[in-house]
Order: C-alpha cells, then sequence, then structure tokens
C-alpha cells in the first residue's frame, strides 16, 4: 500500500540547485502544482511517473516511495498501475456501454464483488455528473463532464491506482470539489496540475514551479481557505445563470445577484 | 553492435518513440545508427537525420517489404558497422500482421496504439507475441481505465514481454526504453542467426506481376477462402 510519496529535489533548468530541497506527500493528500506555462510541471510529473533514480531524470530528482528508493519497484507488477490519470484531453474511444465496460475493467482488475462495485461507480458517477449517465449508455456518447465523473468515478473504486493525476478539468458538466472528497476518502494521493484558482486552493500544499525548478511549498492556509469558499459559491452562482440560461430561461431584471 | 529491431502497427509511433529515445541514448556518448525499410516512399529518414546520426533507407518497391528486409540483413549490419556504430536501431514498415521481423539475438520491440481497438492486439498476431519489449503510445489521449484494459489485452497475448507506455509526442517514457537498449546484449553477426517467426510462403502468378482478376490467371501458391468456416 503506498502511504508516502517522497520527492528530493534536483536542479532547476540553468543548473542551479531547487529551493525546496524535499517534499513528502501523505495518502489521502492533494497537492497542487502551479507556475506558469513553462515552468516546469510537465516534467515534475513526468518524475513522478517514471519514478527513476536520481541518475538519470533530467532534474536529478529522486522519488522515494514509502521511505524506499522508487527505482526498486521498477519490476514490482503491482506498482505498474502506480499513476492514474484525469485530464480534459482524455476521451473513451471504445465502443461499448458503460455497463460492459466497467464489468470488463473490474475482470481485468480481478474483482470478485463485480456488480456491487459497478454499481458504485456507477453512483458516484452520476453524484459528479449535471445529466444522469445510464449502464445502456454508450461510452463514446458521454458528454465531457460525463466522461470526466465517470473517469473519477473508475479511479475511485475500479482503478485503485494510490495515486491520483488530475490535469487541468473544467468546471462544466462535474462537481470538482466533491470528485476531490471522494477520492481523498479513498485515501489516494492526489496531485492537480491547474491554472484554476478554485481547484488550486482545494488543494492543502501547493509547490510552486519556477524555470524549472520547485521554487516554494506552500501549505493553503486559512485565508485561502475562506477565499476557496466565497469562490465555490460564486462558481455555483455562474452555474445557476448557465443552467437557467440553458433551459430557454431569459435574464429580464436584476434576477441573478453576482 | 547491439542490433535493434522495431516494427509496429502503422502510425503507432514508431519513429516518434525511436527519436526520443536515441536522443537519450547519445547523451551517453554512445554512436547510433539508423535504418528505416519502407515499401514505395518514406521521410522517417529526415527525422533520425535531425539526430545527426548516420541514416539509412531500404525501399523494397515492388517486393514484399518483409522478404526484402530479411535479404538485407547482413548489408544493413556490415554497414551499422562501417559508420562505428555501438547500436544498429533497424525500423521496419510495419504493415501485414501475418510478419514478425524479429531475429534471435535482436532486441525485438513492438510498438502499438492505444487507439487501435481493444480486440486487436489479437490480431496484431506474432509481431507482438514475439516481442521483447512492448511499448504502448497515444496513452494520453485516451482513458486511464481504457490504458489499463488494453494494456491487460496485451499482457494475454504476450505476457513475457517487458511492456513500456511512452507519449510519442513528448517522448515521456522513452528513459526506460533506453535503459533495456543499453542493457541488451551485443551481436557478433546476424549471419547464421534464426527468425524468430517465419516469413509467409509465396510465389503466385501475382507476385510475379500478373496483374488481372481471375482463377485462370493464377499459377503457384494459390490458397481460397474457406466459406464454411463457423465461428
Amino acid at each position: 500500500m503506498l502511504e508516502k510519496l517522497t520527492i528530493i529535489g534536483g536542479n532547476d533548468k540553468e543548473g542551479n540547485p531547487e529551493n525546496v530541497k524535499l517534499f513528502e506527500i501523505d495518502a489521502g493528500m492533494v497537492f497542487a502544482i502551479v507556475g506558469p506555462t513553462g515552468s516546469g510541471k510537465t516534467q515534475l510529473i513526468s518524475d513522478i511517473e517514471q519514478f527513476i533514480d536520481d541518475s538519470e531524470t533530467i532534474s536529478g530528482r529522486s522519488i522515494l516511495i514509502n521511505n524506499h528508493p522508487a527505482s526498486e519497484f521498477n519490476f514490482n507488477k503491482s506498482l505498474r498501475y502506480l499513476i492514474a490519470e484525469v485530464s480534459q484531453n482524455m476521451n473513451f474511444v471504445i465502443d461499448i456501454t458503460v455497463e460492459n465496460f466497467l464489468l470488463m475493467h473490474t475482470k481485468v482488475r480481478e474483482i470478485e464483488n463485480q456488480k456491487e462495485i459497478i454499481d458504485e461507480a456507477l453512483k458516484i458517477t452520476n453524484e459528479l455528473a449535471g445529466e444522469p449517465v445510464y449502464f445502456s449508455d454508450n461510452l463514446t456518447k458521454l458528454s465531457g463532464g460525463q466522461s470526466r465523473a465517470l473517469m473519477v468515478a473508475d479511479a475511485a473504486v475500479i482503478s485503485k491506482a494510490p495515486i491520483l493525476l488530475i490535469d487541468e478539468i473544467e468546471n462544466a458538466g462535474i462537481n470538482r470539489l466533491k470528485a476531490l472528497e471522494i477520492l481523498k476518502k479513498q485515501g489516494k494521493i492526489i496531485l492537480v496540475i491547474t491554472h484554476d484558482p478554485t481547484l488550486l486552493l482545494m488543494a492543502d500544499k501547493r509547490i510552486v514551479m519556477k524555470n524549472g525548478g520547485m521554487n516554494k511549498l506552500h501549505i493553503t492556509s486559512t485565508e485561502e481557505k475562506e477565499l476557496l469558499k466565497s469562490l465555490v459559491n460564486f462558481e455555483e452562482k455562474i452555474s445557476n445563470i448557465r443552467d437557467y440560461i440553458r433551459n430557454g430561461g431569459i435574464i429580464k431584471e436584476k434576477n441573478f445577484d453576482i | 553492435m547491439r542490433f535493434i529491431v522495431v516494427a509496429g502497427t502503422p502510425s503507432s509511433g514508431k519513429t516518434s518513440v525511436m527519436y526520443y529515445t536515441i536522443s537519450h541514448i547519445l547523451k551517453n556518448n554512445v554512436k547510433v545508427a539508423a535504418c528505416k525499410i519502407d515499401c514505395l516512399e518514406t521521410s522517417d529518414d529526415e527525422r533520425y537525420g535531425k539526430l545527426g546520426i548516420p541514416v539509412a533507407v531500404g525501399l523494397s518497391d515492388y517486393l514484399c517489404p518483409d522478404h526484402f528486409y530479411v535479404a538485407n540483413l547482413e548489408e544493413i549490419e556490415t554497414w551499422a558497422k562501417n559508420q562505428n556504430a555501438d547500436i544498429l536501431v533497424l525500423e521496419t514498415a510495419g504493415l501485414c500482421h501475418r510478419c514478425a521481423p524479429y531475429v534471435n539475438d535482436c532486441l525485438s520491440i513492438c510498438v502499438i496504439d492505444n487507439l487501435i481497438g481493444i480486440d486487436t492486439p489479437k490480431k496484431v498476431g506474432p509481431m507482438l507475441s514475439t516481442a521483447d519489449i512492448i511499448v504502448i503510445t497515444k496513452g494520453e489521449i485516451v482513458s486511464h481505465a481504457e490504458r489499463e484494459v488494453f494494456r491487460h489485452k496485451v499482457e494475454m497475448i504476450n505476457s513475457k514481454a517487458r511492456i513500456l507506455e511512452i507519449n510519442g509526442l513528448t517522448g515521456q517514457g522513452s528513459l526506460k526504453l533506453k535503459n533495456e537498449i543499453m542493457k541488451y546484449k551485443e551481436l557478433d553477426t546476424i549471419s547464421g542467426k534464426e527468425l524468430k517467426y517465419s516469413m509467409p510462403a509465396s510465389i503466385c502468378s501475382y507476385c510475379a506481376g500478373e496483374t488481372i482478376v481471375g482463377s485462370q490467371y493464377q499459377m503457384g501458391n494459390v490458397k481460397k477462402v474457406d466459406f464454411g468456416r463457423q465461428k
């Protein structure tokens, strides 16, 4: 079982040692990676995904899993699905129903109580998605939000990968706060790459990338948590307006207070 | 010299995967030569050329590219040795699924992608089932769940191979392939080595240049569809 991931700092793009020498992520924690485009977010994720030892990364970082060098785990089959990923660019491409796909995936993961688990996956999907998803729906016909919701549900109860990487999910059609709560409860390590302030402040900690290096480690403050509440509130209002207009509503007077 | 044979389904990203892998290898000051076998045309040599390594191209033209490939293995080896290469990367055309171009004591790499469909690994045949390393690409655009299912289907066809997931656009994952190549044993000479899987039997009238359809134009090794075949 994965309890702790440790990242030991290396060098930035110019070969200078990174400001952050070491940081740890515990299971059940949401960790955000921020920084402008080109600041090294993808490389950091790539280092974690490949969990290679310090002689091989371009950045010179090394990764420990439960305090052991990650390279020791290289050939361990149980760790080959270490990281599951949900991103805006990912789609379902198999032409098959939701039910048959979930059954197929539970079989691959050698899950015994298949029916129970796929019911749970569908339940979570529907808690997260804006529009209902049915077992009989075809995977390729799902909307973006529905697909993302199903991916999160699958990651939570079927995939069982201990680390989940969330790469910039848009708010439309999926309840992100709830998604993070469900995943946290599963004891996963959740890495979020995003430019979106709401998603960012949902994280317990964040690492700020600069010039290819880990520049700063920050624990989300109480003030920030307060701001998050307002942001979530605000997003809900926007979402209400969206639904109102989508359902044929016409804005006449000041019936929405922003 | 290490002899690396790369095969795979069309457009799976063979050249991209090898491009990034070779660029990692070159950082160790190891000399690499690349050869691409194709049918009528290829631009993959330009891609390899950007790495500043010696590149050769073999076009099979009117011949079966796999037969052409085997018939040229010794010549390709000699060429690469003349370039003082420590590693020869030989990329094949990747067309029909009947063949596997792998030779014993050469590292055989099969590149396939997540988009070819969940039942396709079964159809890819010996190219997949006899590979030492299977590289799966295009994982960045399909759901993680499908990646797991796809990988499982691949494992069912070839349980011995090391499976690596590589992003052909960014090269992510290619360091691991580099390490596998660097670990692989050297080959004295390809002469006398055996193909892992036989090439298709051939020599019908169409092999010899016939172009007209019809039984009366067919001679030699001709096989007909068995319409009685039940599933």
